[in-house]
């Protein structure tokens, strides 16, 4: 900042100069109202409300009592379900978190080794279905559990089953679908960061790397591009955590909210489950106040794991 | 990839330039290298193209094709007849053109504002030191993890407060201040010389006048960066949880239900699949030659 030399020092004299500056800026904050008039309303106050409305008994019809402590007591201490459900979210989000970041990584790495038609081509191929999600319940019906459904149709026809599988139904099928089907859709936005990402690099520096002796893919991999690649990494890192918190979003449209004995419920159905379906707003809200945290902190984690090539 | 480019010295002189462009890039890289590489990608392409490649062939299919087993990959004798069931369909009085017409009309919307309120903020953010600028820089950043999927079921609550539900504001107003946008839209207006601004500004210009003529005409990348992103957000947004009335649903909604009669309707549900992914990759494909060069200034610095 600019200003920063000229702030006087004495305290009464900084908020005059900050009024003064506010007023000579009035055209940036008329600029930047309209954003920020929809984005506090839709997505800051609906995060910031959830912790206080957490400690109510809101119903949606009548007016919230404060209950205290005691959503998060149920919550952690009562709630068999909510166990699961973070059982199941952990299980997919090291799927669809760290498994899906990382390959999303070696693909775009890998597209970026190509001819450039290719290059286009492939980078197509694998947005397409990020680009398509409203189109995911199309799985439900290569999933279908009888033997018109796809993959039980193959796999009956080469007689690898003899009947067909339940696989949305099954609860020794149903999270590892989900995951798949998790994963066909996560190649996204992140991706396209770090494809670019790559393209972004100096071609000089694998010159000289080539000439300080750097022998392979890998070394040029691991010596040059990863450590140039930092705020690119973290972006994509960024919304990738988002995506492996939402799980459940894509497990709900396939199996229907709870799936079969909770066997995908997962934080955000439960969520959902009590938000949604039972009007249960006040627990639903302590179970999204858990969830944002969470979040906040695996961010606040990644950031400083990533934070040495950042700078 | 640089074999075959010594090879090809040995024998003729060519384009020396394009050569050097290329040995630049693939100094480590072997043809056995690229081969493998090619496979790898093009099995694991086939997982991603492969349930819209099905939904594209069903939807052509014939009611006799549908049912044979097992499902073949191609169709023998292709027909339009799911695409004209999808229009009878239609639940009750509505026509299934109106669920398309409300879709396109919402994503439209939806897109104009979107690059509108996010090319005034983005100029703002990323050009103009003011009191409070770089507190909203790290919310903004911050708040890339709160995508609408995370924090809808408070958004409900926020907009039944409101009294949003069943109205089709509520399609609409909440997918506009997306801070992905505002964020991709901030990082490439900062790559603009401040000295294009400066002059403006002597010249007597105003904010406004500055980012519409001076700063969004270069900012195009962007911009069609944007209009992607937009689109497609609002095309897939699956508005069911908010909007009962038919007259206001959306297609993203409709497929649901459709597919929800399961294996009988597939013929029905594939065509509507299709109908809904064609225009988000038809607007990518125009478009994505931009999306490289904006997503390049994505990083995140501290």
């Amino acid at each position: 900042m600019s200003t920063n030399d000229k702030v006087p020092a004495n305290k009464q004299g900084y908020w005059k100069y900050t009024f003064h500056m506010m007023r000579m800026n009035a055209g940036a904050y008329g600029m930047l109202a309209p954003f920020m008039i929809l984005f506090i309303v839709f997505l800051v106050i609906p995060v910031l409300l959830s912790l206080p409305i957490g400690f109510t008994n809101f119903d949606m019809a009548h007016f919230p009592k404060f209950v205290g402590m005691s959503n998060f007591y149920t919550l952690f201490l009562n709630d068999d379900v909510f166990m699961i459900a973070i059982k199941n979210t952990l299980i997919m989000a090291v799927f669809t978190g760290p498994l899906s970041y990382v390959l999303s990584f070696i693909l775009a790495w890998l597209i970026n080794e190509m001819h450039p038609f290719l290059k286009t081509f492939f980078t197509f191929v694998f947005y397409a279905p990020s680009m398509t999600t409203s189109v995911y319940i199309i799985w439900q019906l290569l999933l279908s559990g009888d033997s018109y459904g796809y993959f039980n149709a193959v796999l009956l026809d080469l007689g690898i089953l003899n009947t067909p599988v339940q696989w949305l139904t099954d609860t020794k099928y149903i999270l590892i679908m989900v995951i798949i089907v998790q994963l066909w859709i996560s190649m996204g936005a992140g991706f396209l960061a770090l494809r670019a990402g790559f393209q972004n690099i100096d071609p000089s520096m694998y010159e000289a790397g080539a000439i300080e002796g750097i022998k392979n893919r890998w070394q040029e991999l691991f010596l040059i591009t990863v450590p140039s690649m930092g705020p690119q990494l973290l972006f994509a890192a960024v919304l990738q955590i988002s995506g492996m918190f939402t799980v459940g979003i894509v497990g709900q449209s396939l199996l229907g909210i709870p799936s079969t004995d909770y066997s995908a419920h997962t934080v955000m159905n439960h969520a959902t489950f009590f938000g949604w379906i039972k009007y249960e707003m006040g627990y639903a809200s302590a179970i999204c106040f858990v969830l944002f945290a969470a979040m906040l902190i695996v961010n606040h984690f990644i950031t400083k794991l990533l934070s040495k090539y950042t700078d | 990839m640089a074999s075959v480019a010594r090879t090809t010295r040995r024998k003729h002189t060519v384009d020396i330039e394009k050569l050097k462009v290329k040995k630049k890039r693939k100094i480590n890289a072997s043809l056995g290298g690229n081969i493998g590489i090619f496979i790898f990608l093009s099995l694991f392409g086939i997982f991603m193209v492969f349930p819209l490649y099905y939904a594209f062939i069903q939807s052509f299919k014939p009611v006799e094709e549908l049912f044979v087993f097992p499902p073949k990959l191609y169709v023998l004798s292709p027909t339009f007849r799911n695409f004209s069931d999808m229009f009878k369909v239609a639940s009750g009085m509505i026509p299934l053109s109106r669920y398309i017409f409300n879709s396109f009309f919402v994503t439209i919307v939806v897109t104009v504002f979107n690059v509108f309120v996010c090319c005034c903020a983005g100029f703002v953010l990323a050009k103009i030191k003011f009191p409070g600028s770089k507190v909203i820089n790290q919310i903004i950043v911050i708040s890339l993890l709160f995508t609408s999927s995370v924090t809808w079921i408070m958004q409900f609550l926020v907009m039944s407060t409101l009294s949003l539900i069943d109205n089709p504001l509520a399609l609409i107003l909440p997918n506009i201040a997306t801070s992905l946008g505002l964020f991709l839209m901030r990082q490439s207006m900062s790559t603009i010389h401040d000295s294009m601004i400066e002059a403006a500004k002597v010249d007597g210009a105003g904010l406004f006048r500055i980012c519409w003529t001076i700063v969004v005409p270069n900012s195009k990348p962007a911009i069609m960066t944007l209009i992607i992103f937009a689109f497609q957000n609002s095309w897939n947004f699956n508005g069911g949880s908010i909007i009962y009335s038919e007259q206001w649903k959306t297609l993203p909604t409709i497929m649901q239900q459709i597919s929800a009669a399961g294996i009988a309707r597939q013929g029905v549900t594939f065509a509507t699949a299709v109908v809904l992914m064609i225009p988000p990759l038809i607007v990518f494909l125009i478009a994505q030659s931009n999306v490289m060069e904006t997503m390049a200034n994505s990083g995140i610095k501290d």
